[in-house]
């Protein structure tokens, strides 16, 4: 197995204060691991500084080691490294301005690339692999992105993520704003996705990363408290502050 | 279950909420109607073929009509609009995208100062900037002293419009790894459009019927003028002129120019929001 993500000593502060205390992880290719935790420990913060999301906060600042392949993310420019790792949100936000088309070709568009074939076909190919074309193939550059369900924006915002071909995908607890049948279809999607990329998902709902992930991680406070394969997390953790987590006696 | 008095308590402030609300808005529709009305009773009769194409008559001959300052007020409001939106647009950007220090209190101050400040002023301003400058009168001048009385509030609006629009849009367009630049320009200022062109039609109505600040520097004409360079005619020049005179069919003339001008600006209004007007903004939220 290959490790897609290194992540050595990362701290991150917000103003004054320290968010994240050394973390040390190494993701694997090609596998979705999860990160968990209790609300404010610093698992959004951590995916955020993969990408380099965190420091678009004027106060967050980052530091420490993250090697995505052989580019060390800190020593590129921000914008590269978002289009090798891409993200989706907690809330879908497709830009409300552009058809459902736009959207996902607009990672594309906006940096530069004017083929129109080169872009129907990624667009096309984008969203068959989000499982959203055949429920939008008719409206592509009639409907807006911002009409569409929750669930089905969500997977427009997946395609547009995959359109610019990312290394890895960052995903901030993509389910929390869905029903259990959109959070099904996304996490299929899972599935799938990891055929071609490394996964790297937030998410609150045990059972979800249960699911979904070969990996799982355990956040407390800033700290990387335990990090392993998920059914040992979930079965056998080896950190008394884990066991208590899973089986819900805090958190 | 709350008593009956409770009940027909919250029901009566209910009703009385509402009819308050209802007359206040139908008093404020009232007012506009009313004064559309007066201007169609007084001002239509005179509105013809003529007046739409003629210029004015020499003082003392019956006719003529104010197509020169129709066209002349379209010159005026065009180069005013091409000065001042780019830089209300550009400086509200900087306000809400980049604006939250020192410098940026510092513009939103100045800009509220300079959109209190009486318009008579600007004009004196743009007539020591330009008119003295140049050594005439001038259409631009006009247009420069207008220019100036659009930036603060196309500025203020466009910050405005721009905080509306949900961090989140932002973030979505970082995350694919658009520049800032570009996120600012394909997609923050797309998404906030028509509340920006809102505030952009609302300083043109404004600058639209000012009179004071052309009286100095646009100075008016009673012929056709095409250059920017010379003095020019404009409508509210015009209505003011033939409103104080004299005679009475220049009176009668100046209602119709009222008329107008009213319609001109209305129109405007409709056809560009009608063009450019829908919001996208409610679905982002």
């Amino acid at each position: 197995m290959a490790t897609a993500v290194e992540v050595r000593d990362l701290k991150a502060w917000f103003g004054k204060t320290e968010a994240l205390h050394g973390i040390n992880m190494a993701v694997e290719q090609n596998h979705a691991t999860a990160v968990i935790g209790p609300s404010g420990c610093g698992k959004s913060t951590f995916i955020r500084c993969l990408n380099r999301m965190h420091e678009t906060n004027p106060v967050a600042r980052a530091e420490g080691d993250v090697k995505v392949g052989d580019m060390d993310i800190y020593s590129m420019p921000a914008v590269e490294v978002r289009r090798k790792i891409g993200m989706v949100f907690q809330k879908p936000n497709p830009f409300p301005s552009m058809s459902i088309y736009e959207n996902v070709a607009a990672g594309l568009k906006l940096n530069g690339t004017r083929n129109h074939k080169d872009l129907d076909q990624i667009v096309e190919h984008s969203l068959q692999q989000a499982a959203l074309w055949d429920e939008v193939k008719d409206t592509l550059k009639k409907k807006s992105g911002a009409s569409l369900s929750g669930g089905q924006q969500q997977r427009l915002c997946i395609a547009r993520a995959l359109a610019v071909n990312p290394e890895v995908m960052l995903m901030d607890e993509p389910c929390s704003a869905l029903d259990p049948i959109s959070t099904a279809k996304i996490e299929d999607l899972i599935f799938e996705l990891k055929q071609r990329l490394t996964i790297v998902i937030v998410t609150h709902n045990m059972q979800q990363a249960s699911r979904v992930a070969e990996f799982t991680g355990f956040f407390l406070m800033g700290n990387l408290v335990e990090f392993d394969r998920t059914e040992k997390i979930f079965t056998n953790p080896s950190d008394k502050r884990t066991e208590d987590y899973i089986t819900g006696r805090f958190g | 279950m709350p008593s009956r008095f409770l009940q027909f308590r919250r029901r009566f402030a209910d009703y009385l909420a509402t009819f308050v609300a209802a007359g206040l808005s139908i008093f404020v529709v009232g007012v506009l109607i009313a004064i559309f009305a007066y201007l169609v009773i007084k001002g239509a009769g005179s509105v013809n073929w003529a007046f739409l194409t003629h210029t004015p008559k020499p003082v003392g001959e019956i006719g003529g009509g104010m197509a020169n300052a129709i066209v002349g007020s379209a010159m005026i409001l065009g180069m005013a609009s091409l000065i001042g939106i780019p830089f209300g647009i550009g400086a509200g950007i900087y306000l809400a995208e980049y604006g939250r220090n020192r410098l940026g209190s510092l513009i939103r101050f100045t800009a509220d100062v300079l959109n209190g400040v009486p318009s008579i002023v600007i004009g004196l301003v743009a007539f020591s900037l330009v008119v003295r400058r140049q050594g005439h009168f001038s259409a631009f001048a006009g247009a420069v002293a207008l220019a100036i009385m659009m930036v603060p509030t196309v500025a203020r609006t466009t910050e405005e419009m721009l905080l509306l629009v949900p961090q989140t849009v932002r973030e979505a367009a970082f995350g694919l790894g658009i520049p800032q630049w570009r996120t600012t320009i394909s997609i923050t200022l797309a998404t906030a459009r028509a509340g920006i062109l809102t505030g952009i039609m609302l300083a043109f109505a404004r600058i639209a019927g000012e009179t004071a600040p052309l009286m100095f520097t646009a100075l008016g004409n009673q012929f056709w003028s095409f250059s920017a360079n010379q003095p020019i005619a404009a409508l509210p020049l015009q209505i003011y002129t033939y409103a104080l005179s004299p005679y009475e069919d220049w009176i009668r003339q100046a209602w119709a120019g009222a008329l107008v001008l009213v319609i001109l600006i209305v129109s405007t209004i409709a056809v560009v929001r009608f063009l450019f007007g829908r919001s996208v903004l409610r679905e982002a939220s």
